[in-house]
């Protein structure tokens, strides 16, 4: 078997050393200020005009608020906590605190108090900035148990005019704290700045954690300004570059891709109106440079097809061909591969009519490069975004890498990989499946939390990432599950459950899914279909049932299901390292799993193992001869009144492919 | 627009009003004052006259009898748009916006009294019209940002829920920026969490501009809450005036409006 092998992947040669004078962000601010002055940093629609800001304004703001913050006494090391949707004060709230040498510790604005409590008690913070009355209200109301707390600052005033207290001032009044301790202190914000080196602590960002309570990732100035410079020479991100500023602070996922980027780059942010505006603001903007996670990709796609199913009988006769066209030739084509000449020529002609039109009210027709990441995206997503010609690639990344690790490069773009290292990183696949790690962005440590971060870097020198994945040929990582829930068959074969659920959620039929595996002789499927997908598709069929029971046992439904576990069976196969990993027999379930009945969580993620335990007559008969299986569960009403379900399951036998097993 | 909380001297003072339609009398001898700063509501059973009321005070219905002195200047009678003009501004029970034009085009129409360049410079949007213009948006701007409604600044009105169309009709008073604003059913129809925003941006407004409100509800929730005084309307006469603690426990008003408690 391939996995036994320990598959090591080395980066190229490392990137030209960081200039000593630029390893800060604040040094880095001070240059684009003295080489760009005039150059956009920052925008914000405001009153309904994209408000701006250059790098010499952001300098001259961030001085004057770092001045202020040492006028309340912010010293050295100090957390400045920073709460609100992207703002532009709040972005140079961040700065200002790493001009004085101290940590930011942005806050995920929709926390309710109690966690908000939990981060800036465990963060030590001692001044905290708040976007409105909203985020004030919340410090306020756990100040008490916040003793360390001083001083809280807020950007807009709106609602707070009758909240006297001494411990709370508006942004305006630490900027102007700051200019009267300015003119007192001469050259003490360039001394500060000077004082900054790379390897001092830059940000503390808070993981929201699944499990447990929130770890608080310790990012020096080289973890992040050394992995961005290496990203942003990837894409050749230039000042020119503009993006939208829209997911939130506290993630990771804006702190480099908004914040780090811009500072590495020289491009400006661009903050949106409101949360509920930021599309509108995206297609006005037309960024260059964009990153959604792909829950966000799939608004954007649910939107376009809600609106074109609304459409005249032509416009949607014109998006349906050209789509198909598009999904055939688009991705060829971005990709620099061979398409024929009357291809071509259908294809310009789309785009004139279909693609241009389409992309522009998406706002997306400016994109350079885009990326998703997070989860897997569902190849049909991904195709019909590439298919019309923007450049959307996946890359593989977490907060205690400060993100890149994998990188796909232009022309090597599937759905189904996260791409190849980048450079200085370095990747290993351990014996169990584990993703481990090494490069400039690993993060210093867990704040506070040295058990933690014992587990994660280990003595060896590599990080664990805590996913299972592999390298195919292409030299592709590809991520199946995370570590824990990766299990394998008899004969060894890796077993991902999640990569495989995945791969049949992705089928618009299938609502949910269950694999087992570990410990068996092949992977059985427990399948949930889509009540209103499969409801359409047997309604157009003349198929009639009277309940979603009925449908679900419906022989019809079982072979459409059938045809999509063998497309997922034919993917597996493709695969040398999960080919022996193919679903062996499945059956659908006679009813939804629901969150009510605990099979789901709340965030509808299937627990596995309640599954597993609640309906163990199903999974046995899945492991056995049986044609059919018996069941009969305990369900919860919406009124909470408990009943049975009694119900005779069918079970098949799934098709398999051959693996395309390549010579080497 | 300075804000701050301060109730003053009446603003509005209506002395023995009378109005009939024919044989129906809506109001018999109301009298009742609006202080500068406060929130007032008014409450009654339906038929009590409480609509009828706020038309007296934007001119739209002339009394019969009675005196209306508004800063000090006393009518009987008065046309709403001279109303508007000194500065009384009303939203609606059933809403009332131009449902084809956008959000933001029908707030604009809450700048038609201020605006001085007449409609043939307007056509041309050049010159003194276009900078008059740009001053009148930029005010709307303020409005819209503060009401929280940026996302459907370009959508047609017709085209939106309920209780957002309630927000753009309040938005569209406020434009006018009156000194006295009548509401009539706020929050009407309403499902909860859309009455709490309602209820905010009224105290916002009330805070913020210290704009007097005049207000009609039938949520005796949100009226407790929100008013700073209460008077209380039965078949066009008033039987009780006061804050909302003294006005629930007033026996003629439980007798009245909220019925059955008294007889438990």
């Amino acid at each position: 078997m391939a996995l036994a092998e320990v598959r090591e992947i080395t980066g190229k040669p490392p990137a030209a050393e960081t200039p000593a004078a630029l390893d800060t962000f604040p040094k880095l601010l001070l240059d684009h200020a003295a080489r760009r002055g005039s150059r956009p940093a920052l925008r914000e629609k405001d009153y309904g005009i994209w408000q701006s800001w250059n790098w010499a304004d952001s300098a001259r703001a961030i001085g004057d608020f770092a001045a202020g913050l040492a006028a309340l006494g912010f010293k050295r090391g100090d957390k400045l906590a920073v709460i609100g949707d992207n703002r532009p004060r709040l972005y140079w709230a961040i700065t200002a605190a790493q001009c004085l040498g101290g940590v930011p510790v942005p806050v995920y604005q929709n926390a309710v108090a109690s966690e908000m409590q939990f981060v800036l008690d465990h963060a030590e913070v001692r001044f905290a900035v708040a976007e409105d009355q909203e985020q004030v209200d919340k410090l306020l109301s756990v100040k008490d148990k916040l003793p360390l707390l001083e001083a809280i600052v807020f950007d807009d005033s709106r609602g707070l005019r009758h909240y006297a207290r001494a411990d709370l001032l508006s942004y305006e009044d630490v900027r102007q704290k700051g200019r009267d301790f300015a003119a007192a202190h001469e050259g003490f914000f360039a001394r500060e700045v000077a004082k900054g080196k790379g390897s001092d602590l830059a940000i503390i960002l808070y993981t929201s954690g699944t499990t447990g309570v929130p770890k608080g990732v310790m990012l020096t100035y080289d973890n992040v300004i050394r992995t961005v410079r290496n990203s942003v020479a990837f894409d050749r991100l230039t000042e020119k570059d503009e993006v939208l500023c829209y997911l939130p602070m506290a993630w990771v996922g804006d702190h480099i891709f908004s914040f780090a980027q811009s500072y590495v780059a020289g491009f400006c942010m661009s903050c949106p109106e409101s949360g509920a505006t930021a599309m509108t603001d995206l297609c006005e903007l037309g960024p260059t440079y964009f990153f959604a996670p792909p829950r966000i990709w799939e608004t954007i796609l649910t939107q376009v097809m809600i609106r074109i199913e609304d459409s005249s009988w032509i416009k949607r006769k014109l998006f349906h061909y050209f789509m198909a066209l598009a999904r055939r030739v688009g991705g060829n084509l971005l990709d620099g591969k061979p398409v024929s000449l009357k291809d071509r020529v259908l294809y310009a002609i789309g785009g004139v009519l279909i693609y241009g039109p389409l992309k522009n009210v998406l706002g997306m027709s400016r994109i350079r490069v885009a990326y998703t990441a997070g989860e897997a995206i569902g190849p049909d997503l991904f195709t019909f975004f590439r298919s019309l010609g923007i450049n959307i690639k996946q890359l593989y990344g977490m907060t205690e890498a400060a993100v890149f690790l994998c990188m796909q490069p232009d022309g090597e773009v599937k759905s189904n990989t996260v791409g190849k290292p980048i450079r200085e990183v370095e990747i290993k696949i351990a014996e169990n499946g584990e993703v481990l790690y090494r490069g400039p962005g690993v993060f210093a440590g867990y704040y506070r939390n040295p058990e933690a971060t014992a587990e994660t870097k280990r003595p060896d020198g590599w990080t664990h990432s805590g996913d299972a994945g592999f390298f195919g040929d292409d030299g592709h990582l590809r991520i199946i599950d995370r570590a824990k829930d990766v299990g394998r068959l008899n004969d060894g074969t890796l077993f991902g459950p999640k990569f495989i659920e995945n791969k049949l959620k992705f089928f618009p039929f299938i609502s949910e899914a269950v694999a087992f595996g570990a410990g068996r002789d092949f992977v059985a499927a427990i399948i949930n279909i889509d009540a209103e997908a499969v409801g359409n598709w047997a309604e157009k069929r003349g198929i009639a049932t009277a309940s979603y029971q009925e449908l679900a046992a419906h022989e019809a439904v079982y072979d459409l299901v059938a045809d999509c576990v063998a497309q997922v069976n034919r993917d597996l196969a493709a695969e040398p390292h999960l080919a022996g990993a193919q679903i062996g027999r499945f059956l659908i379930l006679h009813k939804e799993l629901d969150a009510d009945d605990g099979e789901l969580t709340r965030t509808r993620k299937v627990r596995r193992r309640i599954i597993g335990e609640r309906f163990k007559s199903l999974v046995d008969a899945l492991y056995s001869d049986e044609k059919t299986a018996r069941i009969e569960t305990e369900v919860v009403f919406e009124d909470g009144r408990k009943g049975t379900m009694r119900a005779t399951l069918k079970i098949r036998d799934a098709r398999k492919s051959q693996p395309l097993r390549k010579a080497g | 627009m300075s804000g701050g909380k301060r109730i003053g001297e009446p603003i509005l003072e209506i002395r023995s009003i009378s109005l009939s339609f024919g044989g129906v009398r809506a109001l018999a001898e109301v009298s009742l004052e609006i202080r500068a700063h406060e929130v007032l509501a008014i409450i009654g059973p339906n038929g009590a006259g409480k609509t009828s009321m706020l038309n007296v005070i934007n001119g739209f219905y002339h009394p019969q009898e009675g005196t209306i002195t508004f800063k000090g200047r006393a009518r009987r009678q008065m046309r709403p748009h001279e109303a508007a003009a000194q500065g009384i501004a009303r939203t609606f029970q059933n809403v009332a916006l131009f449902r084809g034009m956008t959000t933001l085009d029908n707030i604009m129409t809450g700048r038609l009294l201020k605006m001085r360049r007449n409609f043939l410079w307007q056509a041309l949007h050049w010159g003194p019209a276009l900078t008059e213009e740009l001053e009148h948006r930029a005010f709307v701007e303020h409005i819209i940002d503060f009401l929280e409604i940026e996302a459907i600044r370009k959508t047609p009105v017709g085209q939106l829920p309920y209780g957002l169309q309630k927000r753009v009709e309040l938005g569209r008073a406020l434009a006018m920026e009156p000194e006295l604003l009548l509401l009539d059913e706020p929050m009407a129809g309403m499902n909860v969490e859309e009455k709490e925003d309602m209820s905010r941006f009224i105290l916002d407004v009330n805070d913020e501009f210290g704009t007097t409100i005049a207000l009609i509800e039938h949520d005796m929730g949100v009226v407790m809450d929100i008013s700073d005084r209460v008077v209380v309307l039965d078949y066009g006469c008033k039987i009780a005036d006061g804050t909302p603690d003294d006005v629930r426990a007033d026996a003629a008003v439980i007798d009245a409006y909220l019925g059955v408690a008294h007889d438990a």
